[in-house]
């Protein structure tokens, strides 16, 4: 599959944003720091998955911070594009002006952690790390990050998958000195050369717990439509999610994506023959414990990028392989009790 | 809880802990996950156990034994610092050990009231008696 992928010249983009725009758990040990909004683009052709991650910002003093699961080591982090998140928003939001404009693998184990890339940008410190789940929580509370109680958990479920992460802290003393107001953000651009390209979805529940309901907006941009694991409501998937619901799916206009190629750094987005897929979250945050798989070889999105099956050793586990999985130990299950039943009976 | 339950907690102590010279008992509780292993004890009347506490976390957790009332005074109080019997601060990674003699037959609580762990579920029961 994944060759297939990157064979296809399939490129997507993802995006998270609306009202409780997020792409990672927001760390953020007191109050005089609010956070507006974070957000997330990840975009993916020839092997390449590309990040733009953009933080907002209200109050001064202080610092906060955010953890991002990536799928792959990043040869690349610069300053993200100026327009893109926005632009998306627009899209699946059309208000009336716009109306005429357009028709429409390391050791999950690993107590080590290893410091890949340190970078400044604007008011953020990012730092691209490697380590099982444990490691990058000790490396995050080290370095002034307040890790919240479903921390360890969270942190050793994406370990198991990928233990690659993004932490980034925003210093807003720094952005005050720099004359940034709220409203005003910074943004992340990552290239991740990778065959398994996933949207982190659990992360954004990060810290909350219970009933709380965790929103979010999806935008995926494929070369053809994709498979998606869980599915939305009614999608047909093996795997569906009340929580997920499928708002657009269209091709892309050309203005879209016109607009979102001529962006710093998105020249490598194709101007045509793309997919858009508009998902909406909605889902308390006790039910989210999932991510988004994604497939457009025309194959099954795996389980294991879906966040259902731990390990990283098979990564596509399609429903008759479950099924056969499940029906085996109920078998030997069933078969050890009867060979009990006959031990006891030669008796 | 069942009797048959609280029957099986008071082996799975048992079966954890074991009796110095001193004759008080030593009984391990892992933490991970911000999750206490066991979660439910049982103890006897009048009995001293001595708790220590494990925590493979990243993050640290403390351990507060008490009624309901102490569990209450610490989730709303900022004592940074445990000295009583039974009250002791885990860091991340490491290891703490407190001391308790049970008294009465009853019920008491034991968690962590660090922002946001004990309603996260980060306690236990220990049964008396």
């Amino acid at each position: 599959m994944r060759k297939a992928m990157v064979a296809a010249g399939t490129a997507f983009l993802v995006g998270v944003a609306g009202p409780a725009w997020a792409c990672g758990g927001l760390i953020a040990p007191n109050g005089a720091v609010g956070l507006v909004k974070t957000a997330t683009l990840a975009a993916y052709a020839d092997g390449v998955e590309h990040y733009v991650t953009q933080f907002e910002f209200a109050g001064a003093g202080g610092e906060f911070g955010s953890i991002v699961p990536l799928p792959g080591v990043p040869d690349r982090v610069v300053k993200g594009g100026e327009w893109t998140l926005e632009r998306l928003a627009i899209e699946v939001q059309p208000v009336v002006e716009f109306a005429a404009a357009g028709d429409a693998a390391a050791s999950p184990a690993s107590r080590d952690v290893e410091v890949l890339e340190e970078k400044r940008i604007g008011a953020l410190d990012i730092t691209i790390l490697r380590g099982g789940g444990r490691a990058v929580g000790d490396w995050a509370r080290e370095n002034g990050f307040d890790l919240t109680p479903d921390a360890p958990e969270v942190l050793e479920f994406y370990a198991t998958r990928s233990p690659v992460f993004m932490a980034a802290k925003f210093d807003a003393t720094e952005a005050a000195r720099r004359g940034l107001d709220r409203g005003e953000g910074t943004s992340i651009h990552l290239a991740i050369p990778t065959d398994d390209p996933w949207v982190p979805l659990r992360i954004l529940a990060l810290g909350q717990t219970g009933d709380a309901v965790v929103e979010a907006d999806v935008f995926l941009l494929t070369e053809r439509q994709p498979e998606l694991l869980p599915g939305p409501a009614g999608s047909g998937a093996w795997v569906e999610r009340d929580g997920l619901t499928l708002a657009r799916d269209e091709q892309a206009s050309s203005s879209l994506l016109t607009d979102l190629a001529g962006d710093r750094g998105m020249g490598w987005l194709p101007t045509e023959g793309m997919w858009l897929s508009y998902l909406q979250l909605n889902e308390e945050a006790d039910e989210l414990r999932y991510d988004l798989a994604i497939d457009v070889a025309g194959g099954v999105p795996s389980a294991v990028d879906a966040g259902f099956l731990g390990g990283i050793e098979e990564r596509t586990s399609p429903p008759w392989l479950v099924a056969v999985l499940v029906g085996g130990l109920g078998l030997g299950l069933l078969l050890a009790a009867a060979t009990q039943r006959q031990t006891r009976a030669a008796a | 809880m069942t009797r048959a339950r609280w029957v099986l907690a008071a082996a799975l102590v048992a079966a954890a802990g074991a009796c110095g010279g001193d004759g008080i008992r030593t009984v391990e509780i892992g933490i991970r996950h911000s999750r206490f292993t066991p979660s439910e004890l049982a103890v006897g009347t009048g009995e001293t156990v001595r708790f220590v506490l494990r925590n493979d976390d990243p993050i640290h957790h403390e351990f507060i034994l008490g009624d309901a009332e102490v569990q209450q005074i610490h989730e709303v109080g900022e004592e940074p610092h445990h000295a009583r019997p039974g009250e002791v601060s885990v860091p991340a990674g490491e290891t703490a050990v407190t001391t308790y003699r049970f008294g009465e037959p009853g019920a008491l609580l034991f968690g962590c009231h660090l922002p946001g762990h004990w309603s996260y579920g980060m306690r236990g029961t220990v049964r008396i008696g």
